[in-house]
Formats: C-alpha cells, sequence, structure tokens
C-alpha cells in the first residue's frame, strides 16, 4: 500500500517535473496564463458582435473549456514523452503496479489544468470586469477542479492513443477542438443540433460549464450536485477506459515491437 | 539564377515539406476550422444582423493566419534544429531572401484554408459562396498571402533569439484573429487597439477580400495590404542582418 503511494505521489510528480523540465516561464506564461485570457477575449468579443449573449457566458465556458490544452497535452507527454526520450521500455518492465504509476502522472495534471482554468476565469473576470459573487468563488474552484479531473480522464485516452500514433499534438488539438463547439462553452446547447448536444452529455466540461453558470449566478453546490456527479462520472469512465486503453496498447506494444517506434 | 526562379523553386520545395507535415499540413488547415465551426454557430444563434457570410470569410482569414503564426515563429529555428542553418548563411543569397519561400510556403497553406473554410460553410451551414467582384477577391488573396508571408518572414527572424520560438508564434494567433476585424468589427473594440490593427497587414487582408466578395471597393485595403507587407519584408531585412552580424560576433549561430 505505502509502495503504491509512494508510486503515485513521489513517481508522479517526479515524472511531471521530469517530463515537463522544458515548461519554463517563457513558456508557461503565454501558453498558459495568457493565451486563455485572449481565447475569452475573442470568444467575448464575437458574442458581443453576433448579439447572442452575455460576457459571463462566454468568460465562464472559455476559462473552464481552457483547461483541456494543459490536461490533453500535458497526459499525452506524460507517456509520449517517455517514449520520445527512451525511458518508456524502463517503466513498463518495472513491476510496479500500473493503476497508481498511470493515475500518479494525472494528478500533477489536474491540479495544474485547474489552476490555469482558475487563473483565467478569475482575471477574466477582471478584464471584461464581470462580477462573480465572493460566495460563488469557492464553488467555482470545486467545479473548475472537477471539470479539469474529467478532462485529464479525456487525456488518458489521448495519452494511450500517443502509444499508437506519431503526431499527438495534432490529435490534442483536433479534442480541444470538439470541446469548443460541443461542450456548451460558446454556444449554447440549445442552439446546437440535436445529435451534438446529446453527444456533448458524454464529453468533459459540459456540465461543469453549466453548474460554474449556476452558481455565478446565484446557485449553490446542492443545487448543481447533479450536474457535478455527471461530470464527476464522464470523467472517471473516461479514466478508466483510458487505463484499459493504456494497458491494451502496453500488450499489443510488446507483442509488435513497436514501443520504441516514433 | 534569377532571384524570381530561386523563390519559386524554393517555395515548391517549401511547399512540398509543410504538405507532408501532418502538423502543418493537417493541424493547421484542421484547427482554424473548429473556431470557424463555432463562430458560425455563435452567428447563427445570435440576434446580430452580421451575416454568416461575413462570419464565414472572417472565418476563412482567420484559418489563413493560422497556418502562418504556427510555424512562421519558429522557420529559423527549424532550420537550426535540422543542422542547415549555417549553410544556408553562408550561401551567396541573403539569408532574408533564403527563408522568405519557406513563411511564404506557410502562407500559401493559408490559401488551402480559406478555401476549406468557405467550402465548409457552404455544405454544413449553407452560408452562399457569392464573390462580387472574382477578380479582385483573387487579387486581394494573394496581396494577403505576400504580406502574411512578409510578416511571418519578421517573426521568423525577430524570435531567433528565444529557443521557444514557437511559443510566441502561437501567442500572436488569438489577438491578430481578435483585434484584426476578421469576426468583430474593429468599432467594437476599444479605441487603444485601433492604431495597433492599422500596422498590421491581416486587418487590410481582411478589409480586401471582404469588400471584394461582397461588392465594396477593395483597392484601397488591398494597396495597404501589399505596402504594409513590403514593410514587414524590408524590416526583417535589416534585423536579419543584425541577427546574423551578432551571431558571427559570438559564435552563437548554432545555438539552442
Amino acid at each position: 500500500m505505502i509502495v503504491a503511494a509512494r508510486i503515485f505521489f513521489v513517481g508522479g510528480l517526479t515524472s511531471f517535473r521530469a517530463l515537463f523540465y522544458w515548461l519554463t516561464p517563457w513558456i508557461y506564461v503565454p501558453t498558459m496564463l495568457v493565451a486563455p485570457i485572449f481565447q475569452i477575449l475573442l470568444f467575448a468579443y464575437i458574442g458581443r458582435s453576433a448579439g447572442l449573449a452575455s460576457d459571463k457566458f462566454f468568460l465562464i465556458g472559455n476559462a473552464l473549456q481552457y483547461a483541456a490544452i494543459p490536461c490533453l497535452f500535458a497526459m499525452a507527454q506524460a507517456i509520449g514523452g517517455e517514449r520520445y526520450q527512451n525511458t518508456l521500455s524502463a517503466i513498463l518492465v518495472s513491476p510496479a503496479p500500473r493503476i497508481p504509476l498511470f493515475f500518479g502522472r494525472s494528478l500533477p495534471v489536474v491540479l495544474n489544468g485547474a489552476f490555469v482554468a482558475a487563473f483565467a476565469l478569475f482575471t477574466g473576470s477582471l478584464v471584461l470586469r464581470v462580477h462573480l459573487p465572493t460566495s460563488s468563488l469557492a464553488p467555482l474552484l470545486l467545479i473548475v477542479l472537477i471539470a479539469a479531473f474529467s478532462c485529464t480522464g479525456l487525456g488518458l485516452v489521448n495519452a494511450a492513443l500517443s502509444l499508437r500514433i506519431r503526431e499527438n499534438a495534432v490529435l490534442s488539438n483536433v479534442i480541444f477542438g470538439f470541446l469548443l463547439i460541443f461542450t456548451g462553452a460558446n454556444v449554447p446547447l440549445d442552439d446546437l443540433p440535436d445529435w451534438m448536444s446529446t453527444a456533448a452529455q458524454g464529453m468533459p466540461f459540459t456540465h461543469a460549464i453549466e453548474a460554474a453558470r449556476q452558481v455565478a449566478d446565484g446557485a449553490s453546490l446542492s443545487d448543481v450536485r447533479g450536474l457535478i456527479g455527471a461530470e464527476l462520472l464522464v470523467g472517471a469512465i473516461y479514466g478508466v477506459a483510458g487505463y484499459l486503453l493504456v494497458r491494451w496498447f502496453e500488450t499489443l506494444s510488446r507483442r509488435h515491437a513497436s514501443l520504441e517506434r516514433s | 539564377m534569377s532571384t524570381f526562379r530561386f523563390v519559386r523553386v524554393s517555395w515548391q520545395l517549401q511547399f512540398k515539406m509543410i504538405m507532408r507535415s501532418p502538423f502543418d499540413g493537417i493541424g493547421n488547415v484542421i484547427y482554424p476550422l473548429f473556431f470557424a465551426t463555432t463562430a458560425f454557430f455563435v452567428f447563427r444563434a445570435g440576434t446580430s444582423p452580421r451575416t454568416l457570410i461575413y462570419a464565414s470569410l472572417g472565418a476563412a482569414v482567420m484559418g489563413m493566419w493560422s497556418s502562418v503564426s504556427t510555424s512562421a515563429g519558429s522557420a529559423m529555428q527549424r532550420e537550426r534544429w535540422w543542422g542547415t542553418l549555417e549553410l544556408l548563411v553562408t550561401a551567396p543569397r541573403h539569408f532574408a531572401l533564403i527563408l522568405f519561400p519557406s513563411t511564404l510556403g506557410l502562407a500559401s497553406v493559408g490559401i488551402y484554408n480559406l478555401a476549406a473554410t468557405l467550402l465548409w460553410g457552404r455544405f454544413a451551414f449553407g452560408i452562399p459562396l457569392t464573390i462580387e467582384h472574382p477578380l479582385q477577391f483573387g487579387l486581394s488573396v494573394v496581396a494577403t498571402v505576400l504580406a502574411f508571408a512578409g510578416l511571418g518572414l519578421l517573426f521568423a527572424v525577430s524570435f531567433v533569439r528565444f529557443r521557444a520560438a514557437w511559443v510566441l508564434g502561437n501567442f500572436f494567433e488569438y489577438p491578430v484573429w481578435l483585434i484584426c476585424g476578421f469576426l468583430v468589427p474593429l468599432a467594437l473594440l476599444p479605441t487603444w487597439v485601433h492604431p495597433i490593427a492599422w500596422v498590421l497587414a491581416p486587418t487590410w487582408g481582411m478589409n480586401a477580400i471582404r469588400e471584394s466578395a461582397l461588392g465594396g471597393t477593395p483597392l484601397p485595403d488591398l494597396l495597404l495590404c501589399l505596402g504594409l507587407g513590403a514593410v514587414y519584408v524590408v524590416g526583417a531585412v535589416l534585423v536579419t542582418n543584425r541577427v546574423l552580424d551578432d551571431a558571427r560576433a559570438r559564435g552563437s549561430l548554432s545555438l539552442t
């Protein structure tokens, strides 16, 4: 049990620091802290131009949805990066239990994703002068954390796929794009075609964004517990699916000797 | 070899390489389409009198800019990683002229972006593809591509001191989308933003394309776009000279 906990916490943190040694402030600040503000501004102004919804609508939608960048890319890097640095085979040949090994790598990703989204939300609210009630701040932080957890589950699926495909950056961008359209970050689900709003129910962020909007409008956490539960469930399903995919692709990679193919 | 032929042959080579790159040839085309699709939905659901064709043209030029901004910034860095930078610098041609086909190739992919977005809007959203002045529209697209290539060249040589040049390229994607009037009229933005937009060729390229497509007078915008593109190229030549002199003096050309 202690070994598993060490692998989960210490191993996860160590691998995150090792794989993201290049993530200096020169890279982190523009990509993780400034870019989401511009995404929020872009869609807030598009919204004003189109006469669709308030700045608050776009602020919350885009701040949460931008957590997809750290969650998708970092999880892919957590697996694909090991392969790139020729350390993946050393890890997979070890007797370390796989659940703490892979999920431990996701914990720093969740925390980083939540920080990015929270920073975007609160900085964006200052830039756009959107008032978020003080009483909503703590519930919003919790929802942001759950949204990051949910997307990291999808990120684990993305990471598994990076064992089979070379261009994971393209795939991550494509997933990010689908989340941008489907999750209600910018377009109310009622205004999307039925099949899209139905598909959105199974995607990360959809329920978290709706919950965050309701909380920002004065609802309590208990009012949105159904949405939060749904978001957690979506994240858990993706997480389990991602883990199973990683194990399956690990087996395939051993069978076809394709582990180091990059 | 004439300068024109040199640029043409180099452009062909660069274009082939870009089209075989999953990131530049596929990713950079698909990625802006997601933003275009979102914008189409927003405009379709909104109450503004602005039409979907307004959004379609804007989203199309967004795609053109994406193909340049994300990769042009690191064009010189890439040569450094490939180990070809020293060879290119010592070639008898001016280095800016050698690098220009690379950013021109990226800007040319923008034409593919433009067509893909307009066709996507036509077939997925039923946005009419009506071009009032086809000749002027074509000229506006070419002028915009050239100006984007000039701006990309300026990015490429200006960012070479930064190891993370690709980050700076990415960084300029959203701001230009926002302030150059692609989907948001300049009048909606704060007045202090307007002068910044005026010195950016994408603003005038967008105006020229929109005016020619919707039946206005694109010529002044087209000339401004080309003029600014020429200014960027001159600026890039000056920066190149400075960067190369400095790199030779410090022996830092191949440092990453």
